[in-house]
């Protein structure tokens, strides 16, 4: 039965749930245990926000506390994935991922491709992810983009809890590495999640809403701004179609191109810098498939092209904000 | 002083909050009989009509296509054709001004879904309408991959007299998925338990598809319990079931697959809408239900060919049997099965007949259990 669950209880109950339905799964990464055996709360408080809360303890053997050496445990998981277990490491932070890029974009991205189909690498590498935390710039980038460049990756940005258990549970069971990413910002979003295990597919966007005046494609924390952009130009009468991809790879580009043919304007918001981006991607896409379709130029929302400020007051502005969304609809809507 | 009644933003099912104007199907002038549909209206989950609780004179369409308003908003005036405009306008004006609309935790105060433990397994029930004296109570039974959200337009409404129940069976909606279940009578067994276990002695019983079957099978298992039948697109009344479409809905995975399917289950294919379909994918999603559907549609349509048949079940019952005259799901041919029953074959009307044309199945059922 579906009940109010945090995003933040959401991943929790996914790995729960896998981890007892599968003795191969396992959880490693700094922290994810957290000093057990440490008195009161303190004892095994499951990673810096506690998302891994009570898994140590319930799964004993079988979430582990690694050195702070993300190229070695990173390295280790793809191994052990490479062997029969299916590993869930995390990273805490996404900006992390340069330390250990070699294990993932060179080797669990390719051995399916280099081995002739004989290898599977079920790795699932978890992080967090996304500016507004005043944790400046080496701990708030959005870097699903440089992920998705890969092939052989799969990378999910699930925007709300019921897409966040159902995708992890299918990263969980996939059998491709898997870049599983979180916004900090969301941990504490609650929305209706089924207590039982169900999965979400990945390739499969999100249709938020239905209309028919301008597609806005957004990612992660970016669809609630969107949606709030919307409830603002709906009192304008302007009817916005909101696309979750859910996935940035695989990419439901059918989904994203049939709207657009639809409403024949296209807003994408990406919290990501803009150049290589998945705005830059999906407005390339539809600029070659559907650009008969477009009544007006495409527009992007997304951070600028400079590192993440510290100072509280510049990272509000670097952050996409509904009243952007709002402005960019409103120039596509208003385009002759 | 002649009444003045307001037509107000209907609440279908328990997460409505806001609903969106499609069109007026009534003129500002029209006289409105009791029971007419006097304009459509969608929530996220479906499209209906709103229908007129009372006589008079559309004299106000205040909602205009398009607009989405809260549950409780005002959307038109009904009043005598000698009512004055001046008193319409002051009772428009006074309802805007005082009108508040519900905040989340209202909208979630009201009734609620209940579980029960029946013999390992957990059922979800909603239970409307208070126990009265002497009335028995109904029980609403879905059919295959439904839920007790196909009663969404029914269950509400039959509610005025009488406790009216709707359960999720096993294997659906939110009781426990994969029970291995593949039977009418194994599902009517967990029915009479059901029973049992929220004190229901005796019942009337109303089905829909293969919840018709179920209905059959209960009369079968505990006639006691059994005080009529109303058999709407009934299971167990013929051997013919569209097999296509049951393996269409095992089978399908996207939304794509899932779209042509569900359409076939309505005279009106753009009910089907996204979100629904979004709802159906979430359910067949979740962990077991595949399995169960799939010994379920094994068990008693393989092949499409109805497995059970159950008409000889109803020994001596009062019953009502109800069709749309194009089901394509099982053919409105079976309505015929029961001697002695109360047919009604609704002219135009597919499969989803109770959700497609509610206030011709409410009032008949209404009258016959009277």
């Amino acid at each position: 039965m579906a009940r109010k669950i945090t995003y933040q209880q959401a991943i929790n109950e996914a790995l729960d749930q896998e981890m007892s339905r599968d003795p191969s799964v396992i959880v490693m990464g700094e922290d994810v245990a957290g000093g057990a055996g440490a008195p009161g709360d303190d004892d095994a408080w499951g990673g810096v926000l506690g998302v891994t809360k009570g898994l140590y303890a319930k799964h004993p053997g079988r979430v582990l506390d690694t050195p702070i050496s993300e190229s070695g445990y990173v390295g280790a998981a793809v191994g052990a994935a490479c062997n029969g277990l299916r590993p869930v490491a995390e990273l805490m932070f996404i900006d992390f991922m340069g330390v250990c890029f070699d294990q993932i974009f060179n080797q669990a991205a390719k051995f399916r491709y280099m081995f002739g189909g004989k290898a599977k690498t079920p790795v699932v590498i978890r992080a967090m992810y996304g500016a507004g935390f005043r944790a400046a710039a080496q701990h708030s980038q959005c870097l699903y983009n440089i992920f998705t460049h890969i092939p052989g990756l799969k990378v999910v940005i699930p925007s709300n809890p019921y897409d966040a258990k159902g995708l992890l549970i299918q990263s969980i069971r996939d059998n491709d590495p898997v870049i599983f990413l979180e916004h900090k910002a969301l941990y504490t979003m609650e929305g209706d999640v089924p207590e039982e295990s169900y999965v979400v597919p990945f390739g499969e966007a999100a249709v938020v809403q239905e209309g028919d005046d301008v597609t806005i494609v957004a990612m992660g924390r970016m669809v609630n701004y969107a949606k709030d952009a919307a409830a603002s130009l709906r009192k304008r009468g302007i009817q916005c179609e909101i696309i979750d991809p859910r996935t940035t790879s695989p990419l439901d580009t059918d989904t994203i191109l049939e709207s657009v043919e639809r409403t024949g304007r296209l807003v994408v918001v990406d919290e990501s810098h803009p150049r290589c981006s998945m705005a830059s991607d999906i407005s390339g896409f539809i600029a070659q498939e559907a650009f008969g379709a477009l009544k007006a130029p495409i527009q992007m929302v997304t951070a600028p092209h400079v590192p993440v400020p510290f100072a509280a007051s510049l990272e509000e502005l670097y952050i996409p904000s509904p009243a952007r969304i709002e402005e960019a609809v409103m120039k596509v809507k208003e385009y002759r | 002083m002649s009444a003045i009644f307001t037509v107000t933003m209907p609440k279908w099912g328990l997460s409505m909050q806001e609903g969106k104007v499609n069109l007026w199907l009534k003129e500002v002038g029209d006289t409105i009989n009791p029971g007419e549909e006097i304009i459509e209206v969608e929530s996220e989950k479906i499209s209906g009509a709103v229908e007129a609780a009372t006589s008079g004179v559309l004299r106000r369409q205040v909602a205009q296509p398009d607009e989405v308003l809260p549950v409780g908003a005002l959307l038109g005036v009904i009043a005598d054709a000698d009512v004055s405009d001046e008193l319409i306008d002051d009772l428009v004006t006074r309802f805007q001004a005082e009108f508040v609309p519900p905040t989340e935790d209202e909208a979630d105060a009201g009734p609620q879904t209940q579980t029960v433990q029946v013999g390992g397994v957990q059922l979800r029930y909603l239970k409307l309408g208070a126990d009265a004296a002497g009335a028995v109570p109904l029980l609403l039974i879905h059919g295959f991959g439904g839920d007790l959200n196909n009663w969404l337009f029914n269950h509400e409404p039959l509610s005025a007299s009488r406790a009216v129940y709707a359960l999720d069976l096993p294997g659906h909606g939110s009781s426990t998925k994969d029970t291995g279940i593949a039977s009418l009578d194994a599902l009517a067994e967990v029915v009479v338990g059901f029973m049992d276990a929220v004190g229901i002695e005796c019942a009337h019983l109303a089905g829909h598809s293969m919840g018709g079957g179920v209905c059959l099978a209960v009369t079968r298992r505990a006639p006691q319990k059994v005080k009529s039948l109303s058999l709407i697109a009934s299971a167990g009344l013929g051997a013919e079931i569209n097999g296509g479409y049951i393996d269409g809905f095992v089978a399908a995975a996207s939304r794509n697959a899932f779209k042509p399917v569900l359409q076939q289950l309505y005279s009106d294919a753009d009910l089907v809408t996204r979100s629904m379909i979004d709802d159906m994918l979430k359910y067949k999603r979740l962990e077991g239900v595949e399995a169960a559907l799939t010994k379920l549609s094994a068990g008693l349509f393989a092949g499409g060919v109805q497995s059970e048949q159950l008409a000889s079940a109803v020994s001596g019952k009062p019953v009502l049997v109800i069709w749309g005259e194009h089901d394509r799901i099982i053919p409105a041919s079976h309505a015929s099965a029961i001697p002695g029953a109360t047919v009604k074959v609704l002219p135009g009307q597919g499969h989803m007949v109770q959700l497609e044309a509610a206030s011709e199945v409410n009032k008949l059922i209404e009258s016959f259990i009277g």
